[in-house]
């Protein structure tokens, strides 16, 4: 079958990704620990709002936070057990985030749910509210709330929906794994979308590193209408949500615009199996499978309870092998570091990559000897090595000017850099300050 | 021999005729200059380090003189260079007090508890957005030198994880005050050197589990001030300069160390 890719890109890990093979082959398993801890703040819009106290006693799958706003989502139980806190905890982001502890009584049992019933019955206009209210959110690593990405501003249209099984970051095997195991829910998430959407095309978007993961989702495909499976080369960043539509569809999603401008929604994997549980079940998300791998003594697929604990996920995993340098959430590209191991994570959580003193060590800058490595890597087209020298000089308008803002920070410029400049982290940094300018300004206009 | 006379004639010609064009010119097209901005920017702090909101010491020098300015906008001028551009405007020197710029933080590494170690990029802005910083202490100096970075007259240094002033150096611009991402820097009198280095907003139990020279906002300080120069808000102390006489008898009942003496 003839793959598709996107131009430029960048190869980690030359011998195919190789830190996806301790890892590729395990099965999913389940664990449980003995006490979560909810952070509230873990979709990218408003932070949910707890509506329970200490000593409360909760189900498994009841809302224990409800919803900061539209885009957000609401927050459920993911184990049953005992409220034992409900205050902010040092998190990922730089102010603290309020977070709900629950100790685990191990009943697992579940409050009252509401199945919509099968795919072929549902009510199309059910649909999204349900997802709202089960609590997706995006599972690639964005976690933008799920029901936002479905619901259209005015005169949009939708023509393809396309799910996200590139699994392009290193060392992850999370959504391969749900790929062979959970194939049917995919698809059926995918078609209860195409359904509330009247969307007739479906497309599976999986790399060619994954060839048993093509077979399985070609099979649960087969005699589902407009469903079909695209393979990929293998190559980085290919799971960005630009990326991949123009890998798949031929079209190019404009400067500062959205996918729905180019008539297509992006889905993860995860998402659509989580979609296909809350309509199904009547589920809410309160496990994902997430991937526990470098120096931990037996790598896992473990499907966690949203809230599980880094350090607990990885005792479990045997503790670590040598001592650790640096440990990720999410893949070795894209992933954030965390401070310790007693953050929790969240429901974006895809990989928790432990890395050892000497793979985590920083290299240290040398200048940048204009050979062009960057521009020929990045993925969108931009000039990283001038971005860098703007931001470098604090001229964020100058780097505006470059169109920092269209930066997904994958990487890649800095992967392939030769002179190991820090690009990416100043683009962030850059990125943050116009963000926090324009925040700025809009407040001032609105206070005017 | 006359090839040659005869080029020198035509140069001599042509710089004649152009002389005399430039001449009128220059007495036709004649812009009158005000010599004091000349001599107001001789006064001012000379680094362009655009403090005044002007797009440097000329553009200052010229709003002075155009009255757009005032006098003591230019704080690395000094009390000197203010007094003489009063002198060259024909005004009298406003009342200033040199200012310096004070770092309210005492958390150098052995005293405030890493949360991790950091080698990412150098920037403390960029360390301060993962997961609350490199230091327990939220409101802690990061000592990565943001303010060194923009600090014209060289008078910060990075010493033991914290920026330390120089306030002989300093000229109170501000530059450092504006860059930094934790607000532990603070624009105060040369003359208030009673300072509670802390602005730890946490209650004591956490201030003091993150750093060895937290400020508890246990209000000793407040209890022992005569002057009534002590506020204890969002669970640090704060000295009122106005008020204070600097008989320094909080710093010597602070339990924690945290008001110093310079």
């Amino acid at each position: 079958m003839f793959k598709k890719t996107f131009r430029r890109g960048i190869h980690p890990l030359h011998n195919q990704h190789e830190g996806k093979g301790p890892t590729r082959h395990l099965p999913i398993e389940d664990y449980v620990s003995d006490s979560v801890v909810i952070p509230m703040n873990t979709n990218i819009g408003a932070p949910s709002v707890p509506c329970v106290k200490k000593g409360d006693l909760v189900k498994m799958g009841q809302v224990i936070a409800t919803a900061g706003g539209f885009v957000g989502v609401p927050v459920h139980a993911s184990v049953s057990g005992e409220v034992t806190a409900v205050e902010p905890i040092p998190y990922l982001g730089s102010v603290p985030a309020m977070a709900i502890t629950i100790k685990n009584d191990f009943n697992d049992t579940w409050c009252d749910l509401s199945p919509l019933g099968s795919v072929e019955q549902v009510d199309p206009a059910k649909v999204i509210p349900a997802i709202q209210a089960a609590g997706i959110t995006g599972m690639g690593g964005a976690s933008f709330p799920t029901h936002v990405k479905l619901t259209f501003r005015e005169g949009a249209s939708c023509d393809t929906i396309v799910v996200n099984g590139a699994e392009c970051e290193t060392h992850l095997t999370a959504d391969h794994r749900l790929m062979l195991e959970n194939s049917t829910r995919i698809v059926d998430g995918l078609r209860a979308v195409m359904r509330a959407l009247k969307v007739g095309k479906g497309i599976i978007a999986i790399e060619d590193n994954k060839p048993d993961a093509i077979a399985a989702m070609q099979k649960a495909a087969q005699g589902r209408d407009g469903v079909s499976v695209q393979p990929l080369k293998t190559k980085y960043p290919q799971g960005g949500e630009k990326q991949l539509i123009e890998a798949v569809t031929g079209r190019q999603v404009p400067s500062g615009k959205l996918p729905i401008d180019v008539h297509v929604v992006v889905l993860n994997v995860g998402t659509c199996a989580a979609i296909a549980d809350a309509i199904i079940d009547g589920k809410p998300l309160i496990s994902r499978v997430t991937t526990v791998t470098g120096h931990v003594v037996n790598p896992k697929n473990l499907r966690l309870r949203i809230g599980t604990i880094a350090g607990d996920a990885i005792g479990y995993c045997g503790g670590f092998s040598q001592e650790p340098g640096k440990i990720f959430f999410g893949g070795a590209m894209t992933g954030i570091c965390i401070p310790n191991t007693q953050v929790p994570m969240a429901k974006s959580t895809n990989g928790i990559v432990v890395f050892n003193e000497k793979e985590g060590k920083s290299k240290d800058e040398s200048p940048c000897i204009r050979c062009g490595r960057c521009v020929a890597a990045c993925p969108i087209g931009l000039n990283p090595y001038q971005i860098k020298v703007a931001a470098d000089k604090s001229d964020f308008a100058a780097a505006e000017k470059l169109h920092v803002n269209d930066c997904m920070l994958c990487g890649s410029c800095a992967y392939a850099c030769p002179s190991r400049r820090w690009l990416t982290p100043s683009f962030k940094f850059a990125k943050d300050k116009l963000a926090a300018e324009a925040k700025a300004k809009a407040q001032g206009g609105a206070n005017k | 021999m006359t090839t040659i006379l005869y080029a020198g004639a035509l140069l001599g010609i042509l710089g004649l005729i152009f002389g005399l064009v430039l001449t009128f010119a220059s007495k036709k097209f004649h812009v009158d200059v005000d010599e004091r901005v000349g001599q107001v920017k001789e006064c001012l702090g000379g680094a362009n380090c655009g403090a005044c909101g002007y797009a440097g010491c000329d553009a200052f020098a010229q709003a002075v003189v155009d009255g757009k300015a005032p006098v003591n906008g230019c704080a690395p001028a000094g009390e000197k260079g203010i007094k003489e551009i009063s002198r060259i405007m024909g005004m009298e020197a406003p009342d200033t007090e040199k200012m310096v710029a004070r770092v309210l933080c005492q958390g150098t590494s052995g005293i405030a508890k890493d949360r991790y170690k950091y080698d990412g990029y150098q920037s403390c802005a960029v360390a301060a957005s993962l997961a609350g910083g490199p230091k327990d202490c939220r409101f802690a100096c990061i000592g990565l030198g943001d303010c060194q970075d923009k600090c014209a007259f060289d008078a910060i240094k990075m010493q033991d994880g914290i920026a330390v002033i120089d306030p002989d150096k300093c000229t109170a611009c501000g530059a450092c005050v504006k860059a930094c991402p934790r607000s532990v820097i603070k624009l105060m009198p040369l003359s208030q050197n009673v300072i509670v280095r802390c602005r730890n907003e946490d209650a004591a139990r956490l201030a003091r589990a993150v750093c060895m020279d937290a400020c508890i906002g246990c209000g000793r300080c407040k209890k022992e001030c005569q002057y009534d120069a002590i506020v204890v808000e969002n669970g640090y102390a704060r000295i009122n300069p106005d008020k204070c006489t600097r008989c320094g008898a909080c710093a010597q009942v602070c339990p924690c160390k945290c008001i110093t003496i310079d």
